[in-house]
């Protein structure tokens, strides 16, 4: 199971790769939505995909899932969400003032005082 | 009262939030967040002593034993650091009193600065490597809305890299959490450095290491990661370009002092190499850029790059000596680099412009300022009676000792650099003919002038009262050698 997990986030990790490499300033957010996609399920893979209950005590199972990976993705979850919504703000707002979201024409120094 | 090393991240945080309610009433707000930020000088000058009088101060949050809760430690380096951090946040915290605008104070400008020094005390005083985490993203959070905050072009620009950057690097952060997780099964430093010694480090280990120095390398900008600061610093107003160049960057020269120093300290034959190597090329490319540029904002940006590079140096070498220069010489850059940020934000103020060769002959008009960025310049660049001069001598001498000749002598002549970037900035800007400015021919500037006056007075204290200072350093650099003081101090055996 671990190793599909492995190829699985692989996959992710390699396609937020190829979107933050490219020019369209949302499909670099794609991106970024991927590859926090791809560390949480790598915490959770790395962590152990035993069979066991949900870490609740009263299921009284003899083993539990490992609870703490669980609460760390719970929150890199909610930063990664607080930090993305701020991200497609600011990409909002770049649009309406710069009027592009091409990454090659954000350069040069213009307005540099 | 045990439960004082909390109070440095608790003081900041009540006052961000009270802030939140009051944003249109400015005055409320600059005298609720100045006293707010004395006493986080206050309470972090008690822990220092605190720390100095009984050693290592830990703290159990909500009674769990370590290493089963969140255990925050206070060692001399972390105490000295927030002290640092307080002071630095107060002098640009005046200083944004004159300078910062109605428009950025009404909008949350003061609640932020003090989610940011929230972010910075918290990173330093963690023992937890998760809780390390979250403290870096409270304080890039902050760090994100302070450098956008006004939204201007450049600011926009500029905020979209910074942020992507942070964002691949903290998703880097979780995976290398992820993955040392699943080999020692903990998340408590102390208890990490504990199993990763019982183990031996095994080569995954040094993989793990490797992935934290590039984490932290991004987050503290070592050579080949450095990229995205210099436009990234280039555009806040000064007193945010201030504290960042004091704090953000040296958060993660931290981090890879405490990851070297406590959990990886095994292999040291490759790690080490690999950042020893790093440094020496960052000072290099640091002091290339340094001289350069003639943009003055540039110059002193580059510079942070140089001195980040000192300090990583100091680490890669690794003994007692060096590791004191280094936490001497982190101080010492701390201070300096705000009061150089400062200084130069009250420049562009007089003049309306960062190129040098636009700018000549300040000190006709303004010899108070001029003789401060004198002073600043020489501290810099590390004249003998005033603060740069210990740490580097510190530095290469072990760096001499160990057998490091090489980057040894590179930080010998990056100091040469540096004090001509510097004084480039000095016999260009302040020396020559007075010119015409757009902003008049006397702009005031006294006000503006408390802060770096602040911090230059401290770092002249710094460099003449070394015999003080230095039980301080040794003891922080006593922790750092040896990690097994640390580790019984939080697993208490």
């Amino acid at each position: 199971m671990e190793i599909l997990m492995a190829f699985t986030i692989g996959i992710l990790f390699m396609s937020a790769t190829y979107l933050m490499l490219s020019k369209s300033l949302l499909r670099i957010i794609i991106g970024t939505g991927l590859l926090s996609h791809g560390a949480h399920l790598l915490l959770l893979t790395m962590a152990g995909l035993k069979r066991g209950a949900p870490p609740l005590l009263g299921e009284e199972a003899a083993s539990y899932a490992d609870p703490l990976p669980q609460a760390l993705i719970l929150t890199a979850i909610v930063i990664s969400f607080g930090v993305t919504s701020f991200f497609l703000v600011l990409a909002y707002r770049a649009y309406q003032e710069l009027g592009t979201d091409n990454m090659d024409r954000l350069r040069g120094t213009e307005g540099n005082d | 009262m045990t439960n004082l090393i909390l109070l440095p991240i608790l003081v900041p945080l009540l006052a961000g939030i009270i802030l939140i309610f009051f944003t249109k009433n400015i005055h409320l707000q600059r005298w609720l967040s100045g006293i707010s930020s004395l006493a986080t000088v206050v309470v972090s000058a008690f822990v220092l002593l605190k720390v100095r009088q009984d050693g290592i101060q830990t703290l159990a949050l909500s009674s769990w034993e370590a290493p089963f809760g969140i255990t925050l430690v206070s060692d001399m380096l972390s105490a000295l650091l927030v002290f640092m951090a307080s002071i630095i946040s107060f002098a640009c915290l005046i200083y944004s009193f004159r300078s910062i605008g109605e428009q950025r104070e009404r909008f949350y400008y003061y609640s932020i600065f003090q989610f940011l020094l929230v972010g910075v005390n918290g990173a330093f005083t963690t023992g937890d490597i998760f809780n390390l985490f979250v403290f870096f993203e409270v304080m890039l959070m902050s760090s994100y809305v302070l450098l956008v905050l006004g939204g201007t072009k450049i600011q926009l620009r500029e905020s979209i890299k910074y942020i992507l950057v942070n964002i691949i690097s903290s998703a880097l952060f979780v995976v290398a959490v992820g993955y040392l997780y699943s080999i020692v099964g903990t998340l408590n430093m102390a208890h990490i450095s504990q199993r990763v010694s019982e183990i031996n480090q095994p080569g995954i280990i040094t993989v793990i290491a490797v992935l934290f120095l590039i984490v932290f390398g991004l987050k503290g900008a070592i050579f080949p990661l450095f990229f995205w600061l210099p436009g990234s610093y280039n555009a806040p107003p000064a007193p945010v370009m201030a504290i960042f160049g004091a704090l953000l960057t040296k958060v993660g020269i931290y981090s890879i002092m405490r990851t070297f120093t406590l959990l990886f300290p095994h292999d040291t034959g490759y790690t080490h190499q690999i950042l020893s190597v790093m440094a020496i090329l960052t000072i290099i490319t640091g002091a290339i850029g340094a001289i350069a540029y003639w943009d003055i904002k540039k110059i002193i940006i580059y510079n942070i790059i140089v001195a980040v590079g000192v300090i990583a140096f100091g680490i890669s070498v690794m003994s007692y000596d060096s590791l004191a220069g280094s936490v001497f010489y982190l101080i010492h850059d701390m201070n300096i680099k705000a009061a150089l940020f400062l200084l130069v934000g009250i420049m562009i103020k007089i003049t309306g412009t960062s190129n040098l060769r636009k700018i000549s002959g300040l000190i006709a008009h303004y010899p108070g300022l001029g003789w401060t960025y004198f002073l600043a310049a020489l501290t810099v660049a590390g004249i003998p009676p005033l603060s740069g001069f210990i740490g580097k001598v510190i530095l290469v001498r072990s760096g001499f000792e160990e057998g490091h000749y090489w980057g040894a002598a590179i930080v010998l002549m990056s100091s040469l650099l540096v004090l001509f970037s510097v004084m480039k900035i000095f016999i260009n800007g302040f020396w020559g003919e007075p010119k015409d400015y757009p902003e008049g021919k006397k702009v005031p500037v006294n006000q503006l002038m408390i802060a770096p006056v602040l911090l230059v007075i401290f770092a002249i204290f710094y460099g003449l009262g070394i015999e003080a200072v230095q039980p301080y350093i040794s003891q922080a650099a006593e922790t750092l050698s040896n990690p097994d003081i640390y580790i019984n101090a939080v697993l208490k055996e």
